[in-house]
């Protein structure tokens, strides 16, 4: 019973308090982070993890960019994904592979940090089977959750 | 149980009490990624500054909230109600109480093109020739850029839609200290020629400005010829006869599979410009998601198919005019690495 109950407020308090920035037509996922990058990077990871999803890299954008002489704060990009999902959507619908896996970026602004993601609502437009809808919008919700998690990570 | 149902009874009603409560949880949700929780800005401009407050309505700000700014950035929020917008303003004007001045009705009686070669000479040098506003983001200062803020563009609908003559008048004369944005004295500006300029700015609105809607597919699929090996090896070449410079090559799972169980059907090749990729940030950080460049090869059911990004929807995910030019060049790129590679 308790349990129903923290899972029902947990549920009604995301419905009130999530409010994902999603700029434009809807299809960019994007908060920010009061963190700064390092504890941001650790958090993500963390809130990627705890919602069953295994990180397979990080790009280092920034890395990359200062190496050619270019000035850039901090700039990451981390991939991620369920083994299962990926195969099955990229061995189904291979034009939707170039999506595949998800990824988040981040980047410093100062004290804080800007993490954002598409909405993967989004490749609806590429293939719209009603097979594929049920996952897309998982991952879509997945990733707003995760990214509301970062937002708040503060508190 | 019935704790739960009390405290459903507390939260529900919440959005509904509008008062600055809730102002801030919107601000915060929606518009603090840009412009930052305390309005300081980043992405987006800055808001808390007294100079803005002082010289705009809570009208302007209504309408700008409303229906954005096409093309350069600031979203248009359909999705919020009248209340919720409401209580957003009233939060942003409590930053500086009592701010808002007011607004009166000003009849603007301007030389179009005198006013047109006034903005050449003394604006255009930070808002652009055609008063397109300046490239780039807000204050973002994670890389280097010309001005501390950049400046508006204000031959945008969403813009000239939510400013008054007044408004304009007086954010004019006045500037807006704390930014670059100079007073009219400063520039030797008198009252004629402000009505001149604003004259000219007006003349924007009857422009066509409405932003196409984008149809293309967000995805580039493209048939091979040849078997996956060759066409990863034609991708590669093909890439660098480009100026690309090849930084990774992986299979598609790798690293979400155990090493040696990876699906060697699906490869992604990566390849960089630096120096593009450095000018692609300036223009917006947030481009970033969808580089460097990416083309992935698949062996599926038998025949090799190469995917990628259209390039040219990132303009329009990101509400990024200044994309538009560097997308569509950058999907001429793909295009043609991915045809030198299958045919
Ligand atoms: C040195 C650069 C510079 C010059 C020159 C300049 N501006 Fe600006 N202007 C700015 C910046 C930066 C802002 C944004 C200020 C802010 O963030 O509040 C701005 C803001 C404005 C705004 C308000 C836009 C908005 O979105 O609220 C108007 C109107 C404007 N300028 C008109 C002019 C006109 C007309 C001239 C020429 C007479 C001019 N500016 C000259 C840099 C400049
Ligand atoms: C994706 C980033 C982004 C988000 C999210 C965003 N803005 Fe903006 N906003 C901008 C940018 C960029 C500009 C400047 C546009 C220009 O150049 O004309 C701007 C301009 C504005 C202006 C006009 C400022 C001026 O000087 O005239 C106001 C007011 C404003 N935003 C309020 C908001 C509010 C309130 C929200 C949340 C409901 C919000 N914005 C969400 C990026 C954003």
């Amino acid at each position: 019973m308790r349990n129903l109950a923290r899972n029902c407020l947990g549920g009604l308090l995301l419905m009130l308090l999530s409010g994902v920035a999603m700029a434009g037509t809807g299809r960019i996922l994007m908060v920010r982070s009061p963190q700064m990058f390092p504890e941001t990077m650790i958090t993500l990871q963390n809130t990627i993890r705890k919602f069953g999803y295994k990180i397979s890299r990080v790009q280092r954008v920034d890395i990359g960019l200062t190496k050619s002489g270019y000035k850039t704060d901090r700039y990451r990009v981390v991939f991620f994904g369920k083994a299962g999902e990926v195969r099955k959507i990229a061995n189904r619908y291979p034009q939707l592979a170039a999506y595949l896996p998800m990824k988040i970026s981040l980047f410093a602004e100062g004290r804080e940090t800007i993490v954002l993601a598409a909405d993967p609502m989004m490749l609806t437009r590429v293939v719209d089977a009603q097979a594929l809808r049920p996952i897309l919008r998982r991952w879509s919700s997945d990733l707003q959750k995760i990214l509301e998690i970062v937002r708040k990570s503060d508190d | 149980m019935k704790r739960l149902v009390l405290l459903g009874m507390l939260l529900f009603p919440l959005p509904l009490v509008a008062g600055n409560a809730t102002g801030k949880v919107l601000y915060d949700q929606n518009c603090a990624v840009c412009h930052g929780y305390d309005g300081h800005g980043g992405v987006g401009v800055p808001l808390a500054l007294p100079a803005f407050l002082s010289t705009v309505s809570n009208d302007f700000l209504f309408s700008t909230i409303r229906n954005g700014r096409p093309g350069r950035v600031m979203p248009a929020f359909r999705n919020l109600s009248d209340r919720q917008i409401s209580a957003i303003v009233r939060y942003i004007r409590s930053w500086q109480p009592g701010s808002e001045p007011r607004d009166s009705a000003v009849t603007i009686r301007g030389d179009m093109i005198r006013g047109g070669k006034l903005f050449k000479k003394y604006c255009a040098s930070c808002h652009g020739d055609r008063a397109q506003g300046s490239p780039g983001t807000g204050v973002t200062f994670s890389r280097p850029r010309n001005l501390p803020i950049m400046a508006p563009a204000l031959n945008n609908s969403g813009f000239l839609k939510a400013a008054s003559n007044a408004m304009l008048l007086r954010t004019i004369t006045q500037g807006r200290k704390g930014t670059p944005m100079p007073s009219a004295a400063s520039m030797g500006l008198k009252q004629k020629d402000i009505h001149d300029i604003i004259a000219w700015l007006r003349h924007f609105e009857k422009r066509h400005a409405s932003r196409k809607q984008e149809k293309e597919s967000p995805v580039i699929v493209q048939e091979s010829s040849y078997d996956l090996k060759t066409t990863v090896n034609n991708v590669k070449q093909a890439a660098r006869g480009k100026n690309f410079r090849i930084i990774r090559v992986q299979y598609l799972d790798q690293g979400l599979v155990e090493p040696g169980k990876e699906d060697r059907r699906k490869v992604i090749i990566y390849f960089c410009n630096f120096n593009l990729l450095n000018k692609a940030l300036a223009l917006d950080p947030r481009v970033g998601l969808f580089l460097p460049c990416r083309v992935t090869v698949i062996e599926h059911k038998g025949r090799v198919k190469v995917v990628s990004i259209n390039p040219t929807m990132l303009s329009h995910l990101f509400n990024n005019e200044e994309l538009d030019r560097m997308c569509k060049e950058m999907k001429q790129t793909y295009m043609e690495i991915i045809e030198e590679a299958t045919l």
